[in-house]
């Protein structure tokens, strides 16, 4: 294998160009404001009011949601609002014997086995965008975001046609795979933002001293880019737990997910919105949670590594 | 991969090209099964649809199958249901992304300062975004929107009872203004993303360059105007070319909230092209539909790779 490497100087030419660029730790980055830097400037108590006036009439749906999952659904149901009635956990218990816990299998089922499969995809493939560069990376990458671009509407009928074909309708694993691509560019975007980061001189000593490629990867790159990983996945998570319209058209009792347990549970319904909002409650905690320890990264993830 | 096989031995004698391309392809390997993989799933359907979109094709006639070229086309173009869904669609979509951009940017303001409890504040905002959709679009169908006993209403009534009015007006949102109710509910949930995205870009301002236009005896709506707002434009285009592209294949609120009604009030294209699929079973028009769609969202995505390109450009001269 020893003579397959081609010599210092052209392993030289095939690097980045701009790597160079890179080299002095983004002078500029000092000089910008960090959330949690006290530079920020302080605002007086009428800003704190109306900061918190916004904030309070944004969340009140989901605490709404929240507190009505909570009550009986005769003071669900009242006007004005019983905002004081007596609290129960009792919708809870009636959504589990209503049988919401395979739909809930079948989430976690299609959202972790994609996003694993994501990772498996994309770990590699950001590592040929960022730390060994193939020539024309850019291109490539910029290919996989143009992916993500197109409308899955205008996608469902082929794919609905290609998986009855393949006998596949109604089975989990249609969606991992149909979830696994929908995240595939977002994670690959990522990744390589994260993965730029790894400084290339650490890189550099390493291979000096003589680290394999495993010990690189193990024991240089894997600290650094752990907290990418976590976040790329717990994005992909998110959006392939919340996902609806493949679901709804494509499974129909064996591999259905939460939201098609949704809205199916209110048709059938008379009083329900008690129970609705226990349904809504608990098919959105998963995601409340992963939200919440990823919001730093959040915005990292959704403005696709553009914003850091 | 086919060439590299076969010309590489001594196809060319200059020493090392052998060595080099392997080294190529070693360095080109762990991109392949992502490549390959996103290609198949992605590209496969598409090519689908467009021969689909050639066919006369309804299930319900299923001896009447053909090649009829660009008739569909013609079809969708002309079809006064489509272009209603247009309509729709460029209204829900224009409205949504504008209101939550002017909200987004609003809070965003506010959260750029330091105030008591900010933290969880900052983490309350974002929930709306991390609703599950369809749980979001169900909870304000039924606990917002209700006539008879849904928390604006029965807010209004409160209020009306405090005030001494007697009883508070009875709307139904749902039924009375369609798509205003359903432009709400998006607002909610999208308003949150512009926010963090438009935070993101308030705390990247330079301290420096703020610090001396105070000195400079700029006012704060000054340094906003001409300082903040001329350094935010990158990051609203970016909320705003995301945010429609996210917005424009809104499904489940539709779904949800209006199935498309009253009437096709509310029928964007999406939901249309459901119908045109599952309800009509009109497969070829369908497909020609979604072909108008991907080539609308081309457009715009164009603008935001622009955006994308030239922010990830500057990243990179850091």
């Amino acid at each position: 294998m020893t003579t397959l490497t081609p010599p210092a100087e052209q392993r030289a030419t095939t690097r980045r160009p701009d790597r160079g660029a890179r080299l002095p730790r983004r002078p500029g980055r000092s000089r910008a404001r960090k959330a949690s830097d006290d530079q920020a400037a302080r605002g007086g108590p009428v800003w704190a009011l109306a900061a918190w006036a916004l904030t309070l009439l944004f969340f009140a749906p989901v605490g709404w949601m929240v507190l009505t999952s909570l009550h009986k659904e005769a003071d669900a149901a009242t006007n004005p609002p019983s905002i004081f009635a007596p609290l129960t956990t009792g919708n809870y218990g009636l959504l589990f014997d209503r049988g919401v816990a395979p739909f809930l299998i079948n989430s976690a089922t299609a959202s972790i086995v994609s996003t694993v499969l994501v990772l498996a995809l994309a770990t590699p493939a950001a590592y040929a965008l960022a730390i060994k560069p193939v020539e024309k990376w850019t291109d490539v990458l910029f290919f996989f975001l143009s992916t993500k671009f197109l409308p899955a509407i205008a996608a469902l009928l082929p794919i609905y046609l290609i998986v009855k074909d393949l006998g596949m309708l109604d089975n989990v694993y249609t969606l991992v795979i149909l979830y696994t691509s929908m995240n595939l560019p977002i994670a690959v975007w990522l990744m390589q933002s994260f993965l730029a980061e790894v400084p290339r001189e650490i890189l550099e000593a390493a291979e000096v001293d003589g680290a394999g490629l495993l010990r690189v990867l193990w024991q240089v790159i894997r600290p650094i880019a752990m907290p990418g990983i976590a976040a790329t996945a717990l994005i992909c998570f998110i959006f392939s737990w919340n996902e609806f319209m493949f679901a709804v058209n494509l499974t129909a009792t064996r591999a259905s997910t939460s939201p098609v347990f949704l809205v199916g549970f209110i048709s059938s319904q008379g009083l329900f919105l008690a129970k609705l909002c226990a349904a809504a409650t608990l098919v959105s905690f998963p995601v409340l949670v992963a939200g919440f320890a990823a919001q730093d990264k959040l915005v990292r993830g959704l403005s696709l590594g553009a914003i850091k | 991969m086919a060439t590299a096989a076969t010309t590489a031995p001594g196809a060319r004698p200059r020493t090392g090209s052998t060595s080099q391309r392997a080294a190529r392809w070693r360095r080109r390997a762990p991109l392949l099964p992502a490549l390959t993989f996103l290609v198949v799933v992605t590209q496969i359907p598409f090519l689908v649809t467009l021969v689909i979109s050639s066919l006369h094709w309804n299930v319900l006639q299923p001896g009447d199958k053909g090649f009829v070229g660009l008739h569909n086309y013609q079809t969708v173009f002309t079809d006064p249901r489509l272009r209603n869904a247009v309509r729709n669609t460029v209204v829900l979509t224009a409205s949504v992304v504008l209101v939550s951009l002017v909200l987004g940017l609003l809070l965003a303001v506010l959260l750029d300062r330091r105030f008591p409890g900010r933290g969880v504040a900052r983490t309350l905002l974002i929930a709306p975004f991390l609703v599950m959709p369809v749980a979001a679009a169900l909870l304000w169908k039924h606990a917002l929107y209700n006539p008879d006993y849904g928390l604006l209403n029965g807010t209004l009534n409160a209020i009306w009872r405090a005030v001494g009015a007697g009883e508070g007006p009875q709307v139904d949102w749902v039924s009375d203004y369609p798509m205003t109710a359903v432009v709400a509910a998006l607002v909610w949930q999208w308003t949150p993303f512009m926010m963090l995205i438009l935070l993101a870009g308030l705390q990247a301002q330079p301290g420096d360059v703020l610090e001396a236009a105070r000195v400079d005896g700029a006012s704060g709506i000054g340094i906003f105007r001409f300082i903040t707002l001329p350094h935010l434009r990158q990051y609203m285009e970016l909320s705003v070319l995301l945010g429609s592209i996210y917005i424009v294949q809104t499904f489940d609120a539709i779904f949800t909230i209006t199935q498309g009604g009253p009437g096709t009030a509310t029928t964007t294209l999406p939901y249309e092209i459901y119908l045109t699929m599952f309800r009509k079973y009109e497969y070829g028009e369908a497909a020609a539909a979604g072909v108008v769609v991907v080539i609308g969202t081309i457009i715009v995505a164009t603008f935001a790779l622009r955006v994308i390109s030239s922010l990830f450009r500057e990243e990179m001269a850091r």
